[in-house]
């Protein structure tokens, strides 16, 4: 049965369990609502949740496991002399999956009837013939062991999902009843949805936390096994970066250095940008622009934060770039070779940081007691006085906070440095060279068609762990200082 | 009663410094202040009463142009100090608030050091003319405070650390350091407890020697100890306005009984 029906019989379930559980209820009590524990639409979603929330967990759970059982069963049937002649196991399993797939579509369209797709074999029939008619084409001819391990599985998912829509069925069969069961007027149903309302939370809190210590364990473990394929020292002091691509032309150079001199040049140069803009524009937005001002500059401001990154890029390749070059570059100072420079990713970089920090130094700004702006104009202090003498310092420490938010952002960002740095790993103080950072580097690495086990893509992944480490930081350390600070108007 | 009469008559000798005429105050539409004319005396303390929401604090922000902070507030009328019209174009508000000094409800020192605190104002308006001079101005200004004591040998803590009572003395200390010839007052007291209140209260009577000082109160007893007049305001307008000895012990107008009586508040 397909699986968007097992869904809908379940809501059906669900839906006349409500309709049912909750007349039960009020029918205990005589008709009357006020003499029932709860409200009658309590009783109702006891029993639909009775219903859908077991069936729904066993569901999944079965389709996350169905896959390793299936494979593990079809595994044990090849024999090994299969495994040892092509290059992995992997690719094997991956083979009988494409028949399968193949023996599925032309069931469907027809080619061939269920009880031939079971019992077909290559002694009798070209199969890569046959699959090639209905439109699955194969690389090779199809070994009868590769057919047998694809009729099993087939088979044995055929029979794992018969199994599996009985059983949930039957749950939430069982589930509906035992809840209508208990629905009369004493039953607490109002009690019972607030945990399940409680159980939903949490489980949504957990996907959340769990899916983030998965991934840094994914990133945590390459790491490691970067690491046994190349020095840990060579990574973190080495000051030239490169890789050999072939993975057999000689060993690479793997230094971060340069990348993490890159990133940080150019996040520099971005904050020198966005942060006097930024916080200029905070200032005048909260301090000196009317409330008419302030209500058409604020959104548009915010509209540059809602602009994708790969624009920005594609700005600074376009147009930044090419404007510089012009300005600064071969014809007239000669201070610029092309248009990727550190100097244009950084000036983006910059613009596409400039809401961030004003919006939050605009947040802080405002979050200062009207008593000190008071006390201050009542000594006879100008605006500007009263912002620089007593606004700020007592902002200050939110927006160092906000400006160490804003650099994490710039460290972590990979379009702009992309399309506007150029890819040289360089280690120099001239902005308007060509250099390039840590996240434009994980992304070359990554789309080349390096082996996955090599070093020169595993360090991607060392690559990651280190950025994270240093955004991580970061944003702890500007999250302690902007929660020390609030603390002080409590 | 015969003493009174005394005093009655060396109070009406005295000059006057601010001189209100006709003034009407609006936020938006909201017409707070309805023709309030009132004449407040040089080197005394002048009493604002009134139910909450009146527009005590709103007059009072009238006299050093703090309402000019406020976008919507619209003041028509005159407001004279010396004689001299402070709503006039020519006058420049900032310069007038270095004039007319003001204390606020709460105490609110800037989340700067004790000494910093009060030497902001004389920083801003150039009135010292080194260090040694600037470091004059805040001991002085901290012992007309009341508080030169309790801070000495911390001058440069925070201002924010010290407690609910010291900081409102701290907050008096940097007003007078900017050698204000009024000092306004919007309920100083309001947040302090009954020991902070009584050294305000005395440091209020005392500052008395030397300035015109205006303080808003609710509490009425409060009026009575550290003022020498007393103005009822009441829906906005002022209903009477006299010696506080007078408005507490045999008041004009019904209103004002009313109020003094417990009866409307
Ligand atoms: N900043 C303001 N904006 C608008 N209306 C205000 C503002 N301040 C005071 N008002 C209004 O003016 C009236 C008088 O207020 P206020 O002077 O604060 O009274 P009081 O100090 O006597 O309690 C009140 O009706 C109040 O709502
Ligand atoms: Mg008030």
């Amino acid at each position: 049965m397909p699986f968007t029906w097992l869904v809908l019989i379940l809501i059906t379930i669900a839906t006349v369990g409500f309709i049912t559980g909750r007349n039960r209820a009020l029918r205990s009590a005589g008709g009357d609502s006020r003499d029932l524990h709860s409200l009658p639409v309590y009783y109702g979603s006891n029993v639909a949740m009775w219903a859908i929330v077991p069936a729904a967990i066993v569901l999944i759970i079965w389709m996350l496991a169905q896959p390793f059982f299936v494979n593990s069963r079809v595994l044990g049937t090849l024999p090994d002399t299969m495994v040892s002649e092509g290059s992995s196991i992997g690719l094997v399993m991956s083979d009988v999956r494409r028949v399968a797939d193949g023996l599925d579509t032309a069931v469907e369209q027809a080619a061939m009837t269920r009880e031939e797709a079971a019992s077909i074999s290559t002694e009798t029939s070209d199969v890569r013939e046959l699959l090639g008619e209905v439109g699955v084409a194969l690389g090779s001819n199809v070994s009868p062991e590769v057919l047998q391990g694809a009729q099993l599985y087939r088979a044995l998912n055929a029979t794992s999902s018969t199994i599996m829509t009985v059983v949930v069925l039957l749950i939430a069969l069982g589930g509906a009843a035992y809840s209508y069961s208990r629905s009369n007027a004493q039953f607490r149903a109002r009690n019972t949805v607030e945990r399940g309302i409680l159980a939903l939370l949490i489980a949504a809190a957990s996907v959340a936390i769990l899916t983030t210590i998965g991934i840094l364990f994914a990133l945590l473990f390459n790491t490691i096994e970067f690491f046994k394929l190349y020095p840990a020292a060579d990574f973190f002091f080495g000051t030239n970066w490169a890789p050999s691509f072939s993975g057999r032309g000689g060993a690479s150079d793997l230094g971060v250095l340069p990348l993490l001199w890159g990133t940080f040049y150019i996040s520099f140069i971005a904050l020198l940008v966005a942060v006097p803009i930024g916080l200029f524009s905070a200032i005048y937005l909260s301090e000196y622009a009317g409330p008419k001002v302030r209500g058409i500059a604020k959104p548009l401001i915010e509209i540059l934060a809602g602009i994708p990154t790969i624009v920005y890029g594609l700005f600074a390749l376009l147009t930044v770039g090419p404007l510089l070059a012009s300005m600064i570059g071969k014809d007239t100072l000669g201070w610029m070779q092309g248009g990727t420079a550190v100097m244009t990713a950084g000036l983006v970089m910059g613009i596409m940081l400039i809401p961030f920090v004003s919006s939050l130094s605009d947040d802080i700004i405002n979050a200062v007691p009207q008593a000190m702006r008071d006390g201050s104009y009542g000594l006879g202090a100008t605006k500007s006085e009263t912002i620089r003498q007593v606004i700020l310092p007592a902002a200050l420490p939110g927006i160092v906070g906000a400006i160490l938010l804003a650099a994490s952002r710039a460290i972590g960002e990979t379009m702009i440095v992309v399309l506007g740095a150029g890819a040289a790993a360089r280690l120099s103080l001239n902005p308007f060279e060509a250099m390039t950072t840590i996240t434009a580097k994980i992304v070359s690495q990554l789309t080349g068609d390096a082996d996955f086990a090599s070093p020169e893509a595993l360090v991607a992944f060392a690559l990651g762990m280190t950025l994270f480490v240093l955004t991580l930081g970061l944003n702890v350390f500007a999250l302690y200082i902007v929660r020390k600070y609030r603390e002080q108007y409590d | 009663m015969n003493d009174m009469r005394i005093m009655e008559r060396k109070v009406d000798t005295k000059e006057v410094k601010i001189a209100a005429k006709d003034v009407q105050v609006y936020y938006g539409d909201n017409h707070a202040i309805k023709d309030v004319s009132v004449e407040i005396e040089d080197k005394t303390v002048t009493a604002f009463i009134g139910p909450s929401g009146c527009g005590k604090s709103t007059f009072l922000r009238c006299i050093n142009r703090m309402n000019d902070t406020i976008d919507i507030c619209r003041v028509t009328g005159d407001i004279m100090i010396d004689g001299e019209d402070i709503y006039n174009p020519k006058v420049d508000p900032v310069q007038l608030r270095a004039k007319v000094g003001m204390v606020f409800q709460k105490p609110n020192p800037f989340p700067k050091s004790i000494y910093d605190n009060v030497a902001y104002g004389p920083k801003i308006h150039g009135l010292a003319k080194n260090k040694a001079d600037l470091d004059n101005i805040v001991e002085n200004s901290l012992r007309r405070g009341a508080i030169w004591d309790e801070v000495k040998d911390r001058l440069h803590a925070p201002g924010t650390g010290l407690s609910g009572g010291q900081q409102q003395r701290l907050c008096i200390a940097r007003a007078i350091a900017t050698e204000p010839e009024v000092l306004l007052m919007d309920e100083p007291c309001s947040a302090l407890d009954p020991i902070a209140t009584a050294q305000v209260e005395e440091l209020i009577d005392d500052l008395r020697k030397s300035y015109s000082v205006v303080i808003v109160t609710h509490s009425m007893q409060q009026a009575a100890r550290v003022s020498q007049k007393t103005a009822f305001f009441h829906l906005g307008h002022l209903v009477e306005y006299g010696e506080t000895t007078t408005i507490f012990t045999n008041p004009v107008d019904p209103r004002t009984e009313s109020y003094i009586t417990g009866r409307i508040g």
